[in-house]
């Protein structure tokens, strides 16, 4: 075999633990980003337990002031970063080439580099607990408390080193996604064809790339700030700390849609499968969720309402956020639609699909509550807006991403998920979040305000905290279930069919799970719902030539050696700069062998 | 396509459903208006004002969500999976997307148009002849000081009825925000800006204000009560305020005056003593005001004495550090201070 001078050779499948550690299939990628998602997704659960014990009684005394400020911010740090987008990158990781028939991904090694930095960064951030104390000045960091003056410990340093690994993985990821969608569709799939989840994710992955380098900036500034005696957020040395601020909301309000719109994909693939009937507008559906990418970047300023904005902003920033009302009303009717006349069968993905609508209306209308400056001046940071993010990612992303494990558990494992066991972890989920969450809006209309550890027993606060207690660990059981659930299953062995749903969409035309070349032959796509249209058109699968022979991308260590790299330049920063030096070198030399690398 | 008598009855039902939860959640919703720190019982005209806007949004949005569950509920009956029905094959209804795309349309302008005439009404300037306060946020305690009237004051702000109120908001470290849910919605308090609210109380009472932009360890200790008095209480209450500190009476409040002036005046001012630190709270008239440590607890000789005693222990990251004060400073101190009103 052709080796590269001066690289390693290339990796063979030797044991298990290496194959994972080396690969580049964009299954295996996905399945690491889902088992990690999933467990980060129990840590932050186990956060938030925390703090629903701590504020279940007035004066709680189950963690002190300094430790609930590092719950409640890496509660949201973990949700957001750990969880929720790697579980949708995992989504994506799987389904992608599936569901646009190809063998994978355009750049399969730069999708094995974006899981280790991720992984990296999420280990990096986590040790923070560990290493002196974690990030406690919210998932936000406003300035000045971020400043070292405020916040004279490393958790600042960690959350800013941390977020900059994880940005740099969702860019390169991002990238990559984007130019497989617009380049590797299979023949006869265009644009217009996509499934709807497809088209969520590259909304998604649009917004990343257009987003994150607007917090990378803003990050590397309060590295300065914090660690180089710079002051772009001192207001005593003329900086502004407004100006953090609008960098931050320009990133993160995107970034509330980086969160949701995978999960709206999710339930336009699991309703019309289960309704039986195509989806409803499906090109209005499309338009819709361009819409509220493209509106999502005009209305960073309404999380800044009470900053003391002028009369005109609040109004054009109340104008712009009021305006997301409606593509996002024109997706709660279309899935309605989808509904209309269908033989819906009620499985536990479907309960969660429906589910979706309910509680995602429910977060939006909240969300278009507070739209208006002058209720906002009420709303904001009490408990009603813990309530409405709430409803929309718990209700809308968390909900919708349980609703597409249901759904292509088969695909991904060749096994069903128990089914009442299923129907018992979401009616406990579905009663533990609305019991967790729902009276959170009367704490905020009765004055409580948001990242309080204690709370006093004259202010009428008590029964609804303690009804958001209950529901909370009414929810940690409805997770337990699951787990169960997921572990039980897997120990059954493989029974499901190629398209056990009779599902439209091309993933389903594979084996379950699918082979490591995804496709034996690459489908022909003839309609925006293939399958549907070769089952009533009575179209054969194609037949498999003899002696198939398909190329596929070899395993690689650069993605894990440049992971590694990248984490040592970030741990340099917030220990000894050496090691920093070490991780440039790694990763030149990553660069290099991967460059060179022979690809057979 | 004529419902049948079936789809009839099960959207009754849905709706039935619907009603009587959402009538559970706006009696959950109402009683929250009798609550001591309420956002729903506005006492001022701008909270006023704001409130309306909140009301008209309120059930407008309760309308839409009983609609959107009705139907979601109802379809999911109706078109339950029975023998006998197929899925009607329906890809769309352009009539009815446009249809649809137009009820957000409309209900948005029907909320954007007074949320805008409300934002004209209360972010303006204040009316003429109000009383100025220049409120300011420390880590964890509010400071008011009234420039035209001479009077400075900590975590209990004096108003007279009836008469507008020009709030000037600054901050002495990080951003904080003055909120007084029935009198005024937040504004924040941001170092380098001088952010403005202005209100008309219309009662007389007092009002409980909290911090609402997360400012640290003890940021849930950092509240204030709003005192709304006729304007002969305020005036009175304002010379009360311009006079010196009140000499100190007995042996025992004497010895106090000493430890106020020596350790405590690194810190504090006591006006008409040698005391003139500025970091913490003036503590001139500190035993006129009914709460301690930013309204943690009432103003009384125990809660004082555990106050001195271990600054940090009872409020967190406190910036008044642990004097290790014996226990008879303690009490000469305690004495000293409740005489200063």
């Amino acid at each position: 075999m052709a080796t590269a001078a001066g690289t390693f050779p290339q990796a063979h499948e030797e044991s298990t633990i290496w194959t994972w550690l080396t690969t580049v299939d964009h299954k295996k990628i996905g399945a690491m980003y889902g088992v990690t998602g999933f467990a980060f997704f129990l840590l932050a659960g186990f956060e938030a337990l925390l703090i629903r014990t701590q504020l279940a009684v007035p004066n709680g005394t189950v963690v002190d002031a300094e430790r609930f400020n590092q719950l409640f911010s890496m509660h949201a740090l973990t949700m957001i970063f750990l969880a929720i987008m790697p579980l949708g990158a995992s989504f994506f990781n799987f389904f992608l080439p599936l569901m646009i028939g190809a063998r994978d991904v355009a750049f399969p090694r730069l999708n094995a580099l974006s899981y280790w930095v991720f992984l990296g960064g999420a280990l990096l951030l986590t040790s923070s607990f560990v290493f002196g104390g974690a990030p406690d000045g919210g998932w936000f960091a406003y300035a000045p408390l971020s400043a070292e003056e405020f916040s004279p410990g490393t958790g600042l340093d960690f959350y800013v080193v941390g977020l900059l690994l994880l940005g740099t993985s969702s860019l390169i990821a991002s990238l990559n996604f984007a130019v497989t969608v617009i380049n590797m569709r299979a023949p006869g799939m265009s644009m217009m064809r996509l499934p709807v989840f497809i088209w969520m994710m590259l909304v998604v992955n649009f917004l990343l790339i257009l987003s994150l380098p607007v917090i990378t900036v803003a990050l590397i500034q309060l590295l300065f700030d914090r660690n180089f005696t710079t002051n772009f957020f001192t207001p005593s040395e003329g900086g502004d700390p407004i100006l953090w601020q609008h960098l931050f909301w320009v990133f993160a309000h995107p970034e509330v849609y980086v969160l949701i719109l995978p999960s709206m994909g999710i339930v336009s693939e699991v309703l019309p499968v289960f309704a039986k009937k195509p989806l409803f507008g499906y090109s209005a559906m499309v338009f819709a969720g361009v819409a509220i990418a493209v509106l999502g970047f005009a209305v960073w300023s309404h999380h800044m309402f009470t900053t003391g904005l002028d009369t005109v902003p609040q109004i054009v920033f109340s104008a712009s956020t009021m305006a997301i009302a409606v593509p996002t009303g024109i997706k709660i009717f279309n899935w309605m639609g989808t509904l209309y006349g269908g033989s819906i069968q009620f499985n536990t993905a479907m309960y969660f699909a429906v589910s979706f609508i309910a509680l995602f209306t429910i977060g939006g209308l909240s969300g278009v509550m507070h739209a208006s400056p002058p209720v906002d001046s009420q709303q904001q940071d009490s408990y009603f807006i813990v309530a409405h993010i709430h409803y929309v990612l718990f209700g809308g992303a968390i909900v919708g991403i349980f609703s597409g494990i249901y759904y292509w558990f088969p695909k991904l494992t060749g096994r069903f998920l128990d089914e009442t066991m299923g129907k018992v972890h979401f009616w406990t989920m579905f009663i533990g979040m609305n019991l967790t969450f729902f009276p959170m809006h009367f704490l905020g209309l009765s004055g409580m305000p948001r990242r309080i550890y204690t709370y006093d027993a004259d202010l009428g606060w008590e029964t609804w905290n303690m009804v958001a207690t209950i529901g909370a660990y009414v929810l940690a059981f409805s997770v337990l279930v699951f787990l169960v659930n997921f572990f039980t299953t897997m120990r059954k062995a493989p029974d499901a069919p190629d398209n056990p749903w009779d599902a439209p969409t091309l993933e389903w035309a594979t084996t379950s799970p699918p082979p490591e070349h995804d496709f034996d032959v690459i489908p022909v796509v003839r309609d925006r719902d293939p399958l549907w249209y070769d089952r009533d058109n009575g179209i054969e699968k194609p037949e498999v030539p003899a002696g198939l022979h398909i190329h596929l991308p070899p395993p690689s260590y650069f993605p894990l050696l440049m992971g590694g790299g990248s984490l040592l330049l970030g741990v340099g920063v917030l220990s000894h700069l050496a090691l920093t030096a070490l991780g440039v070198v790694i990763i030149v030399y990553s660069v290099w062998g991967w460059a060179l690398e022979p690809t057979d | 396509m004529r419902p049948s008598a079936r789809a009839i009855t099960l959207t009754i039902v849905s709706l039935a459903i619907v009603l009587v939860t959402s009538l559970l959640i706006w009696l959950g919703w109402d009683a929250t208006a009798s609550d001591p720190q309420t956002t729903l019982d506005p006492l001022s005209d701008n909270a006023r004002a704001v409130n309306d806007v909140y009301t008209l949004i309120t059930i407008l949005a309760g309308v839409v969500m009983i609609g959107v569950l009705t139907l979601v509920l109802a379809f999911s009956f109706v078109f339950r999976e029975r023998p006998g029905h197929e899925a009607q094959q329906i890809h769309g209804n352009p009539r009815l997307e446009v249809f649809w795309t137009l009820i957000p349309v409309i209900i948005v302008v029907a909320i954007a148009v007074p949320s805008f005439q409300v934002i004209v009404d209360t972010t303006g300037d204040a009316p003429d002849k109000s009383v100025e306060v220049v409120a300011t946020g420390h880590q964890w305690w509010f400071e008011f000081e009234y420039p035209e009237l001479g009077a400075l004051t900590a975590n209990e702000l004096h108003l007279p009825v009836g008469r507008s109120i020009n709030v000037e908001l600054r901050s002495g470290d990080v951003i904080h925000s003055f909120w007084v849910p029935q009198l005024s919605g937040k504004v924040d308090m941001v170092p380098g800006h001088n952010n403005r609210l202005w209100f008309t109380p219309e009662q007389t009472g007092t009002f409980l204000g909290q911090c609402a932009e997360f400012c640290g360890t003890s940021h849930a200790h950092m509240r204030f009560r709003v005192v709304v008095e006729s304007e002969a209480d305020f005036d009175a209450w304002v010379d009360s305020q311009l006079a010196d500190a009140a000499p100190a009476q007995g042996t025992l409040a004497e010895a106090g005056e000493g430890i106020a002036t020596t350790i405590c005046a690194a810190c504090h001012t006591i006006r008409g003593t040698t005391a003139a630190g500025q970091i913490g709270p003036d503590l001139t008239h500190v035993a006129s005001r009914t709460t301690l440590a930013s309204g943690m607890f009432d103003n009384d000789t125990d809660n004082l004495r555990d106050w001195l005693a271990d600054p940090p222990d009872v409020k967190p990251g406190s910036k008044m550090p642990n004097l290790n004060l014996t226990d008879e400073q303690l009490d000469q101190l305690v004495a000293y201070l409740q005489g200063l009103d």
